[in-house]
C-alpha cells in the first residue's frame, strides 16, 4: 500500500480481512469508517491462555485490539501509505469468559500528519467494564 | 560420577517441568512456541509460520503475533523463576525426584496486568527468538521486560514491558 492514490474503506476492509493472521484468529471487520472501527473475533479452544479456567490468551486480545486501532487508523482521513504500530498498550481489566464473542471498538482521537493517537476497549458482552483497553500510538498513513 | 547422574537427573526433571508448562496452554501450541533454558534463563523461539503475516506487501508479522509472542515469553519466564524460586525455598531444589510432586508450575499462571508493546522494526519473515528479564518479583505482582531478536540478539525488532499478578504461597 505505497502507491499515491487515496484507498477507500472497501479496500481498507478486504485488506484486514485478508490478512492471513486475520483469517487464523476468525476476526471479523463489523464497522469501519471516520477514523473508527469495531471488530469481532469468536472464542476458540486453540486460543486458551490458562486451561485450568479456559479464558484465552491475553495475546490474542492484544493482536484484536491492535487490528481494530489499525483499521481505525485508515479510515481517519485518505490514506497515501500504509500504517504501522508504534507503541501499544493494553491494561486488562478482568479475564474475558469463556465461550463469549469479544467485540472490539477502536476510535482515533487525534490525527496528525506523523503520528495518530487511539483508544480501544474489547468486550464480552457480559458486563459492562471492558475486558481489556488499549492505547497506541500509530504512524500515520496521511 | 553419582554426583554428575543427580545433575543430570535434575536438570532432565527441570527439562520435563518447562515442556509440560509450554504444552499445557493451548494457544502455545496453536503458534508453535518451542522452549530452552540455560540454568534460570528462558529462550523461546516461534517459528516462521505464512498464516502469522500482518503485511504481505513488506512481507512482515502482525504486530499481534509479536505482541503474543512477547507476553507469552514475559509468562513462561515470570512461572519458572517462581517455580525454581519455591523449590528453593524449600530446600529441595537438590533432590531430583521432588520437582515431580512439585510440578504444580501450571496451578497458578501470572495474570497479565498491563503490557506496553514497543514495535522497533518490522518483523521478517523468518523465525523469532524471544528473551525476559524479572525486574522485580514480590508476593502479589512482577514487574517482566521481553525482548524479541531474529539475527541477532543485539538487535532486537520489538520489545516490552509489563506488570503480572503473582500468587506465591
Amino acid at each position: 500500500m505505497t502507491e499515491d492514490i487515496p484507498l477507500a474503506p472497501e479496500t481498507v476492509k478486504s485488506f484486514f480481512m485478508n490478512l492471513p493472521f486475520s483469517k487464523f484468529l476468525g476476526l471479523n471487520l463489523d464497522r469501519l469508517g471516520g477514523g473508527r472501527a469495531k471488530m469481532s473475533m469468536p472464542y476458540q479452544k486453540k486460543l486458551i491462555g490458562d486451561p485450568k479456567t479456559g479464558v484465552i490468551h491475553g495475546g490474542v486480545v492484544t493482536t484484536l485490539l491492535d487490528s481494530c486501532c489499525g483499521a481505525a487508523v485508515m479510515t481517519a482521513g485518505s490514506p497515501k501509505f500504509s500504517t504501522a504500530t508504534i507503541d501499544l498498550r493494553i491494561d486488562y481489566m478482568r479475564p474475558a469468559k469463556p465461550e463469549h464473542l469479544i467485540v472490539a471498538e477502536a476510535k482515533c482521537y487525534r490525527i496528525t500528519t506523523t503520528v495518530v493517537f487511539v483508544r480501544a476497549t474489547a468486550q464480552d458482552g457480559t458486563k459492562e467494564i471492558p475486558i481489556a483497553t488499549a492505547t497506541g500510538a500509530f504512524t500515520s498513513p496521511f | 560420577m553419582q554426583k554428575d547422574d543427580k545433575i543430570n537427573n535434575q536438570d532432565l526433571l527441570r527439562k520435563e517441568t518447562l515442556v509440560s508448562l509450554v504444552k499445557g496452554i493451548p494457544f502455545c501450541q496453536t503458534l508453535d512456541i518451542q522452549v530452552d533454558y540455560l540454568g534460570n534463563e528462558i529462550t523461546t523461539h516461534l517459528p516462521f509460520n505464512q498464516e502469522f503475516i500482518g503485511n504481505p506487501v513488506i512481507p512482515a508479522l502482525h504486530g499481534g503475533v509479536i505482541g503474543s509472542f512477547l507476553e507469552i515469553t514475559a509468562i513462561i519466564q515470570l512461572s519458572w523463576t517462581s517455580f525454581l524460586n519455591s523449590n528453593e525455598n524449600k530446600g529441595i531444589s537438590e533432590g531430583g525426584h521432588n520437582l515431580i510432586e512439585d510440578k504444580n508450575i501450571m496451578s497458578d499462571l501470572p495474570k497479565t496486568i498491563d503490557i506496553t508493546i514497543d514495535y522497533l522494526h518490522s518483523g521478517l519473515p523468518l523465525e523469532s527468538f524471544a528473551r525476559a528479564t524479572v525486574d522485580r518479583i514480590g508476593r502479589r505482582y512482577a514487574s517482566v521486560s521481553v525482548i524479541t531478536w531474529q539475527t541477532d540478539p543485539n538487535k532486537p525488532f520489538a520489545k516490552a514491558s509489563g506488570h503480572f499478578l503473582v500468587s506465591r504461597s
